[in-house]
């Protein structure tokens, strides 16, 4: 369990002020420049040492990230982007930082624009987080007053911008080359790549993607040194990680924690336990809606890291704990999930916006077995169709969550079926 | 340059080159929907997918650049397997309404679900349905129908350059729309059905009226502006049933404006399918040989200083030439093509050529146009402007009015003072001039349609010389036509002769009884007014104000009607080509002044069209070089003076209606109530 000494959101609950001042006595902001005098190279080293994964999903080394940017400045602009449109349903941890410690964001936002060699900083907030954003651009404009960032950051003649940008409650936009499409204007639309934003991002200029988690985390990692921040966690999974617990638990919570940790222990000790007890668990979804869902027999014993997740065909995702007891339709809540990323594909290509809409339908008549026997194969079918075949991951968002319902849960939509057909057989055939 | 393997065979291409590319270099057959070679790739139809090696999923060929090294795959198990997915996913919402679909035989989607899709529908749930969108008079929808491919939407903004089509909503909702209920203000829009590759959008003039497999090809040119575009024309029967792009990278590369493609029904309605005389005030129609008697007995005994001859905008270069041999044996040198009125010397090829070629506005760094509205006057070459300018790099000015020309250009005067603050170097454009490594200029016939359009001209010229618009490599010198005819008339030397009167002196000549014969080949364009008490001949294939005023009617073939050649603005000599016969006892132009010529009692020396074109290509060889550029040499033309101070003008004012087919067009008349003008207020009897 991670000790409280390594935690690195130290007012992840918003007990204290979330303001400059008090984000000083939590140590930000301590003599940022001398960080920055040691060079990009050995930011982007550390942040690489450390075997910092980014946090918004998908689990790309961060340094490495930061290592494809252009090394000799060229007549373009650089720019750093963060995604704080968290929208994953079951996530909710960016929202935590962005109200209760924007100053570890902006911090880490300065620390990481110096390291890729930006000249500015865009954050898409998503539009829902209004009071959130609000945090954000107070803690900026205490920044600015602070001389921590604009004109000569904290005094170490580096000029760097910080501006927020509101999104409009889409999900895609979340994606991060339709991010940048939306802050151009655009709709929000997924690019295809290559070329990727470190070629050509936001306005065609070189541009770097993170997620607030893994921007936020930098700044404590390098001062309290990389192989401090390796040594939490497992190999190639090190570090500390906000976990977000919901769903049929005592007590649903957002908890920092080392990865790796057993899943069974993060909820009973941080979320009081599933509700009536670990053995009422029917399934846990992991790391956010577009995770396959794993069932108890799984959950006993699987670690909360990317590669453990992987191997049991699940994912860490957004480290979003959905938790679900034995009360729980599962044909119906990944019939939910269905019609969620439905509603949210962009339908800009193909597989995706046709797809999507055709497995949330066969979903819906699965909740209630109105369905052929054969249509489950078909569905599945229709999933591989989707996964791989389309611009963004979207597609494949939505189609793992229905392949890992009927991977570990195909006897209970069968059972369904057989059920309707008994109960209405002429309505059947 | 990077080698890459497809399906075992090795192949170096260009950098930059996209794998779809490639594989057809190939002859390697990729299906695509959304990827169109000149819009931008979006990449979104997925139906192009192929298998890479160290991908760890198909990549979408048409937008992923060649690299060295790469091992790339069209036939194996996983791309037949994508492709057969993504075309399960196209045809689960498409109503399958092909036997009732205009696009039905010449359908993208019909073709590759024929060839990459699956043999029956797995999907039982309701399809969706799209209500439909109004996006103007030649432009039909059936929304239902589309596969979100965006080509539309990409040509409307990049090519056409009129952000008015765009998609809204998302996911399966995702609609394809104009955003407020209104027609597309674009001259291009009828290429929006062409980029199509379903049924959504189609022609509306052509609805539910042919299939593809029922007409007859011929691939010709148009003529209802100078750019020449080269187009199809599909032909049922007697009937013209549509007009189509043809590709020709010089010129139109794929596109066609919408008064060339959608004119056709013109071609059926007021046609001259008889000769007519005059008889008491009243057109009686005749024989050909009574209408021939007629001119005859009033040429009889004229000298030829009252005899004179225009010709209009829609004539072929075989009939001006045959006419114009036919007046210098009857004695007269009093000819001109030029009915719009323009001044300008027609004596040095360069003064009233587009040197550059149209293509050749890629390379110029700064245009000038000079009292033209490009977009109306040339729509092609206001689309090559507009490529020029999203390639970047470019300043486009213009002398003359403020329109929008779909492309952001500074108006740096209005008139002829400001070309000569240009010559003398004191106008504030003219840095830019003198930097600008090519630099063009394209001056419209609003230059030229003025009483000091020589002086003009001159000016121009000097503006040319002064910032090096005519050198060995870059002839940057350009005039803008309006009329298919014009360039080909004067090469053929349908203009004054030595002592003979323009088309000034003709109409002046005629109010005043100083001449007594006008024979008009196709000329509508005029004051007819004008004509005074002279005899006037009309030959040509509609009966607009030229036919209203004629004593005499010879009915000639349209530019579907005969094999001819017509010139456009930049020079070229191009064959237009029979498509459908001449309707009724209608003739070709050049066999009706030869027919004459006879009863003249001069008969012209040709009896085939063969020997007419031997006897053209001797009097000037460019007519030898079909489908050439014959460059012009350089030389000083126009002649300096006074110039007004009068700002330029342009000579449309309605795009939709500027001769007589199109006039005879109702399409162009849907145009031009929906998109010219003010918007008259619907009244009850409106439909």
């Amino acid at each position: 369990m991670l000790r409280d000494e390594d935690r690195i959101f130290t007012n992840l609950y918003g007990y204290q002020d979330f303001g400059l001042e008090g984000a000083r006595k939590r140590g930000d902001w301590d003599n940022t420049a001398s960080i920055l005098a040691n060079g990009r190279e050995w930011i982007i080293e550390q942040v690489k040492e450390s075997g910092l994964r980014g946090r918004g999903g998908a689990g790309f080394s961060t340094g490495m990230k930061w290592s494809f940017m252009p090394k000799n400045v060229t007549d373009k602009p650089v720019y750093l982007v963060i995604n704080a449109d968290e929208g994953e349903p079951g996530t909710c941890k960016d929202r935590d930082i962005l109200r209760h410690d924007p100053h570890k964001l902006i911090e880490g936002c300065l620390i990481a624009g110096f390291a890729i060699g930006a000249s500015a900083c865009y954050i898409y907030i998503r539009g829902e987080f209004y009071n959130e954003g609000s945090n954000v651009q107070r803690a900026i404009d205490e920044a600015y007053a602070a001389g921590l960032i604009g004109k000569n950051a904290c005094g170490t003649g580096y000029d760097y911008d910080v501006y927020i940008h509101r999104g409009a409650g889409a999900y895609i936009c979340g994606e991060e080359t339709a991010l940048i499409e939306s802050i151009e204007g655009k709709k929000g639309q997924p690019r295809n790549k290559p070329p990727f934003p470190a070629q050509a991002g936001l306005y065609s200029c070189p541009t770097t993607v993170n997620n607030v988690e893994s921007i936020a985390v930098v700044p404590t990692i390098l001062r309290r040194g990389a192989s401090w921040f390796a040594g939490l966690g497992r190999p190639k999974n090190s570090g500390t990680k906000l976990f977000c617990i919901s769903g049929h638990v005592n007590k649903p919570c957002n908890v920092e924690e080392e990865m790796g940790i057993p899943l069974k222990e993060l909820i009973e000790k941080h979320a009081g336990g599933v509700r009536g007890g670990w053995d009422n668990l029917l399934g846990i979804i992991p790391g956010g809606s577009s995770v396959p869902v794993l069932p108890k027999s799984i959950c006993d014993t699987v670690l909360m890291d990317f590669d453990s997740l992987r191997e049991v065909q699940s994912g860490l995702g957004t480290a979003a704990v959905i938790v679900m007891d034995k009360s729980t339709d599962i044909v119906k809540a990944i019939a939910r999930l269905s019609s969620f990323y439905a509603h949210e594909s962009c339908g800009q290509c193909t597989p995706c916006r046709e797809g999507t809409g055709w497995m949330s339908r066969v979903m819906q008549r699965m909740v209630t077995g109105n369905a052929r026997m054969e249509e489950i194969d078909m569905l599945l079918q229709v999933t591989k169709q989707v996964e791989g075949h389309t611009i963004c991951a979207l597609g494949d968002a939505a189609a793992w969550p229905i392949q890992g319902l009927f991977r570990h849960f195909r006897p209970e939509v069968e059972r369904r079926i057989q059920a309707y057909r008994n109960s209405a057989p002429l309505a059947a055939e | 340059m990077p080698k890459l393997t497809i399906d075992g065979i090795e192949i170096e291409v260009e950098p930059g080159t996209s794998i779809l590319q490639a594989c057809e270099q190939l002859g390697i057959e990729i299906p695509r929907f959304c990827y169109h070679e000149r819009l931008s790739v979006p990449a979104n139809c997925r139906m192009c997918l192929v298998e890479m090696e160290r991908a760890p999923k198909p990549v979408a060929s048409c937008a992923m650049p060649c690299g060295d090294g790469m091992v790339v795959r069209t036939n194996s198990e996983t791309v037949l397997k994508a492709r057969k997915g993504v075309m399960e996913f196209l045809l689960i919402n498409h109503p399958l309404d092909c036997p009732i679909c205009d696009q039905g035989g010449e359908c993208d989607l019909q073709d590759q679900a024929m060839a990459y899709g699956f043999d029956r529908g797995r999907y039982g749930e309701n399809k969706r349905a799209v209500e439909d969108k109004y996006m103007g008079p030649v432009i039909k929808t059936i929304m239902t129908r589309c596969i979100h491919c965006t080509r539309c939407i990409r040509f409307i903004n990049e090519v056409a350059g009129v952000p008015d089509v765009g998609a809204v909503y998302r996911g399966e909702h995702m609609e394809i729309t104009t955003f407020v209920e209104k027609a597309i203000g674009s001259e291009l829009s009828g290429n929006l059905a062409d980029v199509c590759p379903v049924g959504a959008l189609t022609h509306k003039p052509y609805a539910f009226t042919a299939r593809p497999w029922e007409l007859r090809k011929t691939e010709t040119v148009d003529v209802l502006d100078a750019v020449g575009s080269n187009i199809r024309v599909d032909a049922r029967g007697p009937e013209v049933m549509r007009v189509l792009p043809r590709v020709n990278d010089d010129i139109n590369e794929e596109w066609l404006s919408d008064k060339s493609r959608y004119s056709y029904d013109g071609l059926k309605r007021q046609r001259l399918d008889r000769p007519y005389i005059r008889q008491n005030g009243k057109l009686v129609p005749a024989s050909w040989t009574e209408a021939f008697t007629a001119i005859a007995a009033r040429l009889k005994g004229l000298s030829g200083n009252r005899i004179a001859a225009i010709s209009g905008d829609l004539v072929d270069v075989e009939a001006q030439f045959a006419l114009k041999e036919l007046l210098s044996r009857l004695g007269s040198t009093s000819l001109d093509c030029r009915q719009d009125g323009a001044r300008f010397d027609t004596s040095v090829r360069a003064g009233y050529l587009f040197n550059s070629g149209i293509a050749g506005i890629e390379k110029a760094d700064v245009i000038l146009l000079v009292g033209t509205n490009p977009r109306w006057e040339g729509t092609l070459v206001n689309a090559r402007i507009r490529k020029r300018y999203l390639a970047g790099g470019v300043t486009i000015a213009s002398i003359g009015e403020q329109r929008d020309l779909t492309y952001p250009y500074s108006v740096i005067g209005s008139g002829p003072e400001t070309l000569q603050q240009l010559v003398d170097g004191s106008h504030a454009f003219s840095e830019t001039l003198r930097a600008a490594k090519n630099p063009m200029v394209i001056v419209g016939m609003g230059a030229f349609q003025r009483p000091d359009g020589l002086a003009v001209q001159a000016a121009a010229r000097l503006v040319g010389e002064v910032y090096g618009m005519f050198r060995d490599d870059w002839s940057g010198f350009n005039v803008l036509h309006t009329a298919a005819a014009r360039v080909g008339g004067i090469e053929a030397g349908f203009v004054p002769g030595e002592g003979g009167r323009d088309i000034h002196g003709i109409l002046d000549g005629a109010s005043k009884g100083e001449i007594d014969f006008v024979y008009l080949l196709g000329a509508d364009e005029i004051d007819t007014a004008k004509l005074g008490n002279a005899f006037v001949v009309y030959q040509g294939h509609h009966g607009d104000a030229g036919a209203h005023r004629a004593d005499v009617i010879l009915p000639g073939a349209a530019y579907t009607e005969k094999n001819a050649v017509y010139v456009n603005t930049e020079g070229r000599p191009q064959l237009a080509r029979l498509a459908v016969f001449p309707p009724g006892e209608a003739r070709e132009d050049w066999k009706i002044v030869r027919a004459l010529s006879e009863v003249l009692g001069t008969t012209l020396p040709f009896d085939t069209h063969g020997q007419l074109r031997q006897r053209l290509m001797a009097a000037n060889p460019i007519f030898g070089a079909v489908g050439e550029m014959t460059p012009a040499s350089w030389a000083p033309f126009g002649a300096q003076g006074p110039m007004d101070t009068a700002p330029f003008v342009t000579p449309i004012t309605n795009f939709y209606m500027t001769d007589p087919i199109s006039r005879a067009s109702v399409t162009m008349a849907n145009c031009t109530e929906a998109l010219v003008g003010p918007a008259q207020e619907r009244t009850g009897t409106h439909g």
